[in-house]
């Protein structure tokens, strides 16, 4: 578990998804309700790293940056990773994020965003038959998330707990 | 909108102005809580892009805290203040009367104390804005969160239900109590409509 790698660490931004071969690491930080959705292909070692902001783009009029929504964004990777060489049928999936930040919100639907984040990404992943191997959700802390190519391991860290492997 | 090009000098001189107000009511409200002379250094108002604020405060991963009040009435969006660690353990103590350098974590006194804190600036802000353009504005409970600034801004963002906006009004301010500084950031992440209102009840034409 060496994340001092950073000449290898591609950083995506929110709202982004990058692609990355072996042996790169892909990085987003600080998800919080935003859930990071991290795709990989074990054989050609092809990953990528969507980070999502909203469950559903239907709920706007406007949509500028689809990579922003998991209904969207997650067909979208898929696409291009497929196109870059993945095979869609290996790929395996892994959730990170999608935490309730806030204390004292009063449980309204505006604060519950990371849940529904989660729910859409599985459904989405479910309708494109993308097995999700391990989840990292909810909760009510941070979570900055790599996924190393070189081995389709995701490294998460947390403010004052170890970083987990999933 | 909220795109920084779409605010004029005068605009952004306005928005100066109603921060000096807002945070010259937030530093009174603050020091008749501490009962201890609190000045403010002249805050510096902008609308700024959400890479340059996280840039502006540290980064992705750095701890921070913040207390954020959901606005409706005339103005929809939220406020919130953002303190980095290091100037939130000192305001605890700070309003503790705590030697500085006494608090190194957040227990739930702490916690309290800076959600306090945090509610009373925003609250005394969003009155003087209220009092000075006599919009109606209603705040919420305030909400708190101690943790990665990424973490916590983006999930503000997309509360507001404006995902595709990249900027937000933010306001720099510096606290002072004697010779100890403390830096906090005040934002207002809002929706066209309700900066157009301030405007005009600024008497500026948005």
């Amino acid at each position: 578990m060496d994340l001092s790698r950073s000449n290898k660490d591609i950083h995506v931004g929110i709202g982004e998804y990058k692609i990355a071969l072996s042996p790169n690491r892909l990085v987003t930080l600080g998800l919080g309700s935003c859930v990071g959705v991290s795709l990989w292909d074990p054989s050609t070692k092809i990953g990528g790293l969507l980070h999502i902001m909203l469950p559903n783009s239907r709920d706007f009029t406007k949509v500028v940056k689809p990579e922003k929504y998991a209904d969207l964004g997650i067909p979208l990777i898929i696409k291009d990773l497929v196109r870059q060489g993945a095979g869609q049928s290996r790929l395996v999936a892994k959730l990170v994020g999608g935490a309730q930040m806030f204390t004292g919100a009063d449980k309204k639907q505006l604060f519950n965003i990371g849940e529904r984040n989660i729910e859409m990404s599985r459904k989405i992943l479910k309708e494109v038959t993308i097995r999700i191997t391990a989840e990292e959700v909810g909760g009510n802390k941070g979570r900055t998330m790599y996924l190393d190519t070189a081995t389709g391991e995701v490294l998460i860290r947390t403010i004052g707990k170890d970083i987990k492997v999933i | 909108m909220n795109d920084k090009k779409s605010f004029s000098d005068l605009q952004i001189d306005a928005l100066q102005e109603i921060s000096n107000i807002g945070l010259g009511h937030a530093a009174t409200s603050l020091a008749e809580m501490l009962d201890r002379k609190i000045d403010m250094g002249v805050p510096h108002a902008d609308f700024i892009s959400f890479e340059r604020v996280i840039e502006l405060i540290g980064g992705y991963e750095e701890l921070v805290s913040c207390v954020s009040l959901e606005l409706d009435g005339d103005i929809n969006g939220l406020v919130f203040y953002i303190f980095n660690e290091s100037s939130t353990y000192r305001l605890v103590d700070m309003l503790m009367g705590l030697e500085e350098g006494t608090t190194v974590e957040l227990d739930e006194m702490a916690t309290s104390t800076i959600n306090e804190i945090g509610n009373i600036l925003t609250g005394a802000f969003v009155s003087a804005i209220s009092d000075f353009t006599q919009l109606h504005i209603n705040t919420s409970v305030p909400i708190f969160a101690f943790d990665m600034l990424a973490a916590i801004f983006t999930t503000l963002v997309v509360a507001v239900g404006r995902p595709e906006d990249d900027s937000v009004m933010a306001i720099e301010t510096n606290l002072f109590r004697e010779d100890k500084k403390v830096n906090g950031h005040f934002f207002l992440l809002s929706e066209p409509k309700s900066i157009h209102k301030l405007f005009t009840a600024l008497g500026i034409d948005a």
